[in-house]
């Protein structure tokens, strides 16, 4: 092996003496441990470097996004514009021209502004969103009819980016979104304090939108909710049945081997298989309808399942068996000693991984993707089968927008999705934190 | 979906529970120690006679309800519609029920179609009104069936006890159920597509390109749909995720099983797995948007020509996603080691890096090979990562820097948007699932087997 | 430190022997079970390993107390006494096994030939390599016979070609008295072995390093007598090359295969000398309880 440094290559190998051996060859076995250690750290800290790394990438992309900017216009509400009748009716409010304050206020502001294609650019600073923001006040108060007032409009999604500092002032003009002109303006308007950044309610509030400034997540939100709502109530009463039936009904024979391997392996298929299953089944042959949280609880449902049956097994054979047996010994039938003694203290481990389980449903997309829930959908759904998305295929659909303020939109989503998560999965640590036991 | 009947009936059952247990303690006499069972049982009993019945005809009545509507009407259009096809047949169906449901919709002003979606609204009055009648009368039906049979010696306990255990039964048949819903389903769509399609040359052909097949004249002349492009795209990314997930993963889990100290393993070990409860979504968009643009940079800067859907953006991200994967399976295998063969090594004057190599991870290596095994199974079943930064154009390359297209983003490309069910590109998405969910399995299978035969060898 | 050392142990040892003329009739000199002061002469004319004032600390737990003792060259000592008393932590701390446990802690003087053990010019490896160890339970590594045996010398390269290591791994093989029970399967894992031969094979691996002691922590605890029998003759055999220390829960063993024994008792040396004077004279009541089986 290394004849220059063993001194003893004459004397047969049981006589040779140990010490010298090992002493010529330490040097480089220290220089091999050494190499071997930092080998180690090395890939941990590239593995918690990358937890670090997308945390910051995705914090740095998308804490612009919950402030959005807002221009102060002076908007006359003019009753003969408004309500020539007179009536306030509402109907009559609802149908009148409100584009038309908006530019007449955007006019009022820089009134030097001539010609059709500069006057459209000045209408293109605050968002299409504006009028319906006018006939949402006016609706809810009319008494705004007649007055004059400072309304802070939300800004176009440009506006919004250059303001942020994302586009590049030195950008050939072509090359932009935002003309001279309107860098001018909103430079006067600045110096004007007349465009200033508030919190974003509008990603909260709506659902979403071609226009990145009226787009928001609450569509995906509600979507999520009741999607993980069925997930929630079918799965756990049957992953909680199927795991107290496996562990302290069942007997051993084949039938239930045959439902052990299956749910592991259940466990391993790939989440775009139970989408087809979901498509072939839910939507071609019980002609559910497409979109529907309800169809996308059903999968993510039989996709969880596995989940809360090995962590319910697990939860179950960590309850002694002196407690069974106590409780058998005192004539209880064998459902009420599970009803009464081991489910109670199996429960807090039970619904820690099923609080996990809900935790992965939530991020899960693929299988849903399957089942039509990847529309584009304005409307915030109302119920279990209205067409619907989730937060991470909103998430999905909106990484396909090229503009800038879409990204930052959808890593504001990612932060919003990661925040439930860390909020799901603290939980469940807690959970097992606060009824740990040790027998 | 009639929530309030749903209530109605739930708070009858709980009712009928009161009912029952009253009755028993009556027909007890007052003594308990007379009864059979404990009357709280009685109770139930009569709960689950109200309410399982009932139940059971509601969900049939709501099954069967809507689709007899549909015939009863269409029996009661004008003949010119009630002869088309079945295509054309279901489109004004679709407009009836937009039209019951108040939408707006291009046949409204059809005097027709108003008076029958008028009669559609009729009957539908009419029928719920005669679910609630026979749902109701159903469950006090099923509450003075119970209330007669409950006497003294009537073994409520065992009756419902019984019911309790049918349920129990039933729950753990889903997952059975589940499995054969998923076989049979890709099966059987995988069927009809390879009676287009042979299936030698879906498997072993080398032209992907199934928008051509839009007709269903072209298919099989064409040959779109070889998909073994796919395959090789597939392995070729999920290669990639493996070359960084392994060392790392493994490395990692060495490191903290047998270097780290218990404060920094306390610390450690969770903050990795942080990156296996990340979504999918999440990595295919760090991927898409950083990691891509970033290759590509360097690439060019190499002077090197970088796809900017590269495989290697989207298996670089898949291992990162994957390393926790690796590491925590292969602690467990690790730490599943006695504790003997390492003093044993280091008796010997090993190092600890010697007693890793040449010991640990020769006696771990089945437990090791099965979680890599269960990871590439993982990898070639990701579908997120791939359908945000992979390609979708079928290259047959092994270049890392093209774009190459997969399995799972080939199944999620035909499937999305709006296709009818039947057309070959749809089933085609049937055979690549068939593909993925048999290879995934055989992975599954083979790792899971290998890892409990390596842990019963140290138990 | 070493020289206060010993020279405290020189004073301690003058204590002793003026407290232990030689008395041949049964019965026990020091009556008082408190006293946890060694009795008996813990020097040897050519010691291979001395310890002196050795401790160890298990986190706050004291198990081992003050322990000081010499092993003499090509000797068999013996470390008796009942469980839980420190003999195996003790042994562990010879080859500094003890490092291997976090909470373990060892303080004192131990000595191989000139060297301090603990001293930062004595590597862990090379110490290990001069001080072999086997184990309680056989530990075979997953490997074939041949690479279990061939481990040592491949790590340490030991060896230049592979027919030096061919003859080593069969020398040390036939040294363990194996030789002729794995001659023809050389290359089946050494797990296929019975216990005993698993237990035989460990010393063989052991032996193949040429280390100048041996250390056994109760080898022959797993093995049924048979067994126990083969590897008592095969440790007789080798002291003429090797120095050996074993700890035993069997006092006929100590007495079979040992020329000295120590007793240990709750991290204490209660009393060490030649093996047929503590087996037929104990001087303490504590080992004279233990021997005649009052507890144990």
């Amino acid at each position: 092996m290394n004849k220059a440094t063993s001194p003893n290559g004459a004397t047969p190998p049981h006589e040779r003496d140990i010490k010298t051996i090992v002493n010529a060859g330490l040097a480089r076995r220290h220089a091999a441990e050494r190499r071997f250690r930092w080998y180690g750290l090395t890939a941990i800290t590239l593995g918690l470097a990358f937890v670090v790394l997308m945390f910051a990438n995705i914090i740095n992309k998308g804490l612009p996004a919950f402030w959005q900017t807002y221009i102060q216009v002076p908007i006359t509400f003019d009753a003969a514009a408004l309500d020539p009748e007179g009536q306030r009716d509402p109907r009559a409010l609802a149908g009148a021209d409100y584009n038309a304050l908006v530019r007449a206020g955007l006019r009022q502001l820089f009134p030097k502004v001539e010609g059709r294609l500069p006057l459209r650019a000045l209408s293109a600073l605050v968002s299409t969103d504006a009028s319906y923001d006018l006939q949402r006040r006016v609706l809810a108060d009319p008494q705004l009819i007649g007055t004059q007032q400072e309304i802070w409009l939300l800004a176009s999604a440009a506006v919004d980016t250059f303001v942020k500092g994302n586009i590049d002032r030195g950008l050939e003009e072509a090359n932009r979104p935002i003309k001279d002109n309107q860098i001018d303006w909103i430079d006067q308007l600045r110096a004007a304090g007349k465009i200033e950044r508030q919190f974003n309610a509008v990603l909260f509030r709506s659902g979403d939108s071609r226009e990145p400034e009226q787009a928001g997540i609450r569509g995906a939100l509600m979507g999520s909710f009741f999607t993980l709502l069925v997930t929630f109530l079918l799965s756990f009463p049957i992953g909680v049945a199927t795991a107290v039936y496996l562990e302290e009904f069942a007997p051993k024979n084949r039938w239930t081997d045959i439902i052990e391997v299956n749910i592991n392996n259940l466990a391993a298929v790939p989440s775009i298989v139970f989408g087809l299953l979901g498509l072939a089944v839910f939507i071609n042959f019980f002609g559910l309808p497409r979109s529907a949280p309800l169809v996308g609880g059903l999968v993510l449902s039989l996709m969880t399942l596995p989940v809360i049956i090995i962590a319910g097994r697990a939860a179950l054979t960590s309850v002694p068996p002196s407690i069974r047996e106590a409780a058998l010994g005192m004539g209880a039938s064998k459902l009420q000693m599970v009803g009464h003694h081991v489910l109670p203290l199996a429960m807090p481990g039970m619904l820690t991984g099923s609080i996990i389980g809900m935790a992965r449903a939530l991020g899960e997309s693929a299988p849903l993707l399957m089942i039509g829930m990847v529309a584009f959908i304005v409307d915030v759904p109302k119920s279990f089968l209205d067409p619907a998305t989730v937060l991470p295929v909103q998430i999905y659909l909106w990484s396909d927008l090229p503009e800038r303020a879409f990204v930052e939109r959808t890593s504001a989503a990612i932060m919003v999705l990661l925040a439930f998560m860390i909020l799901m999965n603290g939980l469940a640590i807690l959970l097992r934190k606060r009824f740990e036991r040790r027998w | 979906m009639q929530p309030l009947l749903f209530l109605t009936l739930l708070l009858l059952s709980a009712g009928a529970y009161y009912v029952g247990r009253r009755r028993a303690l009556a027909v007890a006499g007052g003594h308990i120690r007379n009864l059979h069972s404990l009357p709280s049982f009685y109770g139930s009993y009569a709960a689950l006679w109200c309410g399982l019945p009932a139940l059971l005809v509601f969900a049939l009545w709501a099954v069967v309800q809507p689709n007899l509507l549909v015939d009863w009407v269409v029996a009661g259009l004008p003949p010119e519609l009630r002869d088309l096809p079945p295509d054309r047949l279901n489109l004004v169906v679709n407009d009836l029920k937009n039209l019951v449901g108040g939408n707006f919709v291009s046949s409204a002003s059809d005097p027709v179609m108003v008076e029958a979606a008028e009669r559609y609204r009729q009957l539908r009055a009419i029928g719920n009104t005669a679910l609630w009648v026979v749902v109701l009368s159903f469950a006090i039906a099923g509450t003075a069936y119970a209330w007669r049979a409950i006497s003294p010696a009537f073994r409520a306990r065992n009756r419902v006890e019984g019911v309790v255990n049918l349920f129990l039964i039933a729950s753990s048949t889903v997952a059975i159920f589940t499995t054969v819903g998923i076989v049979l389903s890709v099966i059987f769509e995988s069927m009809r597509f390879f009676r287009q399609v042979p299936v030698a040359e879906f498997l072993f052909g080398l032209q992907w390109s199934p928008q051509t097949a839009l007709r269903a004249d072209q298919v099989g002349s064409s040959g779109a749909f070889g998909a073994a492009p796919l395959f090789a795209g597939t392995l070729l990314v999920s290669a990639i995720a493996m070359l960084v997930a392994v060392p790392i993963g493994l490395m990692s889990a060495l490191y903290l099983s047998e270097y780290a100290t218990p404060k920094f393993r306390a610390f450690a070990k969770p903050a990795l797995e942080i990156l296996a409860g990340i979504p999918t979504v999440v990595y295919g968009f760090f991927a898409a948007l950083t990691v891509a643009p970033l290759i590509r940079e360097i690439g060019s800067a190499l002077g090197l020509h970088v796809a900017s859907e590269s495989a290697l953006a989207a298996g670089l991200v898949m291992g990162i996603m994957i390393i926790p994967f690796v590491s925590s399976l292969s602690d467990d295998v690790i730490n599943a080691v006695p504790q003997s063969m390492r003093d044993g090594s280091y008796a010997l004057g090993a190092t600890k890096s010697e007693t890793i190599t040449r010991v640990l991870l020769p006696a771990a290596l089945p437990g090791i090979v099965g979680s890599i095994l269960l990871a590439i199974s993982r990898a070639i079943g990701e579908t997120m990562i791939v359908v945000m930064a992979a390609g979708l154009s079928a290259n047959l390359t092994a270049n890392p820097l093209e774009a190459v297209t997969t399995v799972t983003v080939q199944i999620v490309t035909l499937l999305t948007g709006d296709q009818e069910f039947d057309s070959p590109k749809t089933l085609a998405a049937f055979a690549l699932g068939l593909v993925l969910f048999v290879v995934t399995l055989i992975l599954n299978i083979i790792a899971l087997r290998v890892v409990r035969k390596y842990r019963e060898q140290y138990e | 430190m070493s020289t206060t050392a010993i020279d405290t142990q020189i004073a301690l040892n003058g204590a002793l022997n003026r407290n232990a003329p030689i008395r041949q009739s049964a019965g026990a000199q020091v009556t008082d079970y408190d006293n946890r002061q060694t009795v008996g002469k813990i020097t040897v004319d050519n010691p291979k390993m001395a310890c002196r004032e050795v401790n160890v600390y298990y986190g706050q737990k004291h198990a081992i107390k003050n322990v000081s003792l010499d092993i003499g060259a090509n000797e068999v000592i013996a470390f008796i006494g009942p469980s839980g008393c420190g003999k195996s932590t003790f042994i562990r701390c010879l080859n500094r096994m003890n490092d291997t446990i976090p909470a373990a802690r060892v303080t004192g003087l131990i000595k191989l030939d000139d060297d301090d053990i603990h001293a930062k010019e004595i590597d862990v490896v090379q110490l290990r390599a001069r001080v072999g160890m086997v184990f309680q339970k056989p530990n075979p590594f997953p490997k074939s016979i041949y690479e279990n045996v061939a481990y040592g010398p491949r790590i340490h390269g030991m060896v230049n070609d592979k027919a030096e290591l061919d003859q080593l791994v069969r020398d040390s093989l036939e040294r363990a008295g194996l030789i002729k029970e794995v001659e023809k399967r050389m290359l089946e894992p050494g797990t296929s072995l019975s216990g005993g031969q698993q237990q035989r094979l460990c010393i063989a691996r052991a032996i193949a390093v040429n280390p100048e002691v041996i250390l056994m922590d109760e080898p022959c605890s797993a093995l049924d007598p048979i067994a126990t029998a083969k590897i008592e003759e095969l440790i007789d055999e080798l002291r003429e090359n090797y120095t050996i220390v074993i700890v035993t829960h069997s006092m006929q063993q100590a007495a079979r295969v040992s020329q000295r024994t120590a007793y240990f008792h709750l991290g204490d040396l209660i009393e060490i000398g030649d093996t047929d004077q503590i087996f037929t004279n104990p001087r303490h009541k504590l080992t004279e309880d233990y021997i005649t089986g009052r507890f144990g």
